[in-house]
């Protein structure tokens, strides 16, 4: 497995950059998941990074885009729980890119 | 003699030929989905209860916890954990793990 | 690539009734974990979806597991997300409730209680019927 050295420490990630285990996770390698994203990590990004690391405590799974879509506009209003907000803060999918961010495995449902 | 059962017994007979085969003062541990067998209301809850008469029954506590088992367990029945397991084998001559 | 599969959302394909049936215990096998993967999947395609627990598989919906002492996933809190994957139809049947001293008290979401007579007749109305 490969490995990646964030602030003098180094954690295992999978062959697609995800953080092998959850329990690893902290803001400084979600800020470093983030650069190799190349997203730039602001409030609205954390809320739903947040969000997702919620809903995975709560399930035990990484929510699939359209799942994660409803949820958000059930907990934060339809102004962010849409397609449009959410691509916005994470064009290369919000389900891919801010579960790898949020220290959470692939989305189950991701084909 | 200490037999291990590992299988549920509502999907395998391992307990049920374990059980025909342990004789008097030998220990049956159940382990992972055999946990089962041992809980209030089981369909395999009777033949525990009757061979406890002649084998003392153990149940691995970390497998009833894991299972949402642990309050259902029978009386008589002893929860063990990892050491307990390790105690146990340790203690007897020999050991039969029914797969 | 969900994240295409989602976009494709409101076509006009061919709704079939899928059904999934559970028969295995958590945790002793993977195939609970597997069967609750692929109906995850499986909601990515908009069908008819039910999942139906039967012998050993009841045991996979019982409330207040603690996977910690064997290290392994509690996935029982998953079948609680099912809801927000439009996958709502679970059954249950009665007979292997009965047989392991189980009521649906017992379990960790709401179900349909069927006896093996109803059961039969909704496993023999669908289309696909895949068992784990």
């Amino acid at each position: 497995m490969p490995m990646v050295e964030v602030a003098g420490k180094s954690f295992e990630v999978d062959e697609e950059g995800y953080l092998t285990n959850l329990a690893d996770w902290t803001k400084e390698i979600a800020d470093y998941l983030a650069k190799e994203e190349k997203v730039e990590m602001s409030e609205s990004h954390w809320e739903v990074v947040n969000f997702l690391r919620e809903y995975y405590e709560e399930y035990q799974i990484a929510p699939a885009v359209r799942v994660l879509t409803k949820a958000v506009a059930k907990k934060l209003g339809p102004d962010k729980g849409n397609n449009k907000y959410l691509y916005e803060l994470f064009p290369y999918g919000p389900a891919k890119q801010a579960c790898k961010i949020a220290g959470l495995p692939k989305p189950t449902g991701c084909i | 003699m200490l037999h291990i059962v590992n299988k549920s017994a509502t999907e395998r007979n391992s307990l049920e030929s374990c059980l025909r085969m342990a004789t008097k003062g030998s220990a049956v541990l159940l382990i992972e989905d055999a946990v089962y067998a041992a809980t209030q209301g089981s369909a395999a809850a009777a033949k525990v209860q009757a061979a406890m008469a002649d084998v003392q029954i153990y149940a691995l506590g970390p497998d009833l916890d894991a299972r949402g088992m642990a309050a259902r367990v029978l009386d008589g029945v002893k929860v063990v954990d990892y050491g307990g397991f390790v105690d146990l084998v340790t203690e007897h001559n020999s050991c039969q793990s029914w797969l | 690539m969900s994240d295409m599969m989602d976009d494709m959302d409101g076509g006009e394909g061919v709704v079939k009734k899928f059904m999934f049936v559970n028969r295995k215990a958590p945790h002793g096998t993977v195939y609970a974990l597997e069967g609750l993967e692929v109906v995850l999947i499986s909601a990515a395609f908009d069908q008819d979806v039910s999942m139906v627990f039967t012998d050993d598989g009841v045991y996979e919906l019982i409330k207040g597991m603690n996977t910690k002492g064997i290290e392994v996933k509690d996935f029982s809190k998953t079948y609680r997300a099912l809801e927000g994957y439009d996958i709502e139809k679970l059954y249950v049947e009665k007979e292997s409730m009965d047989a392991r001293g189980l009521t649906e008290d017992d379990l960790i979401v709401d179900v349909t209680v069927l006896d093996s007579g109803e059961m039969a007749s909704l496993m023999a109305e669908q289309d696909v019927v895949i068992s784990f």
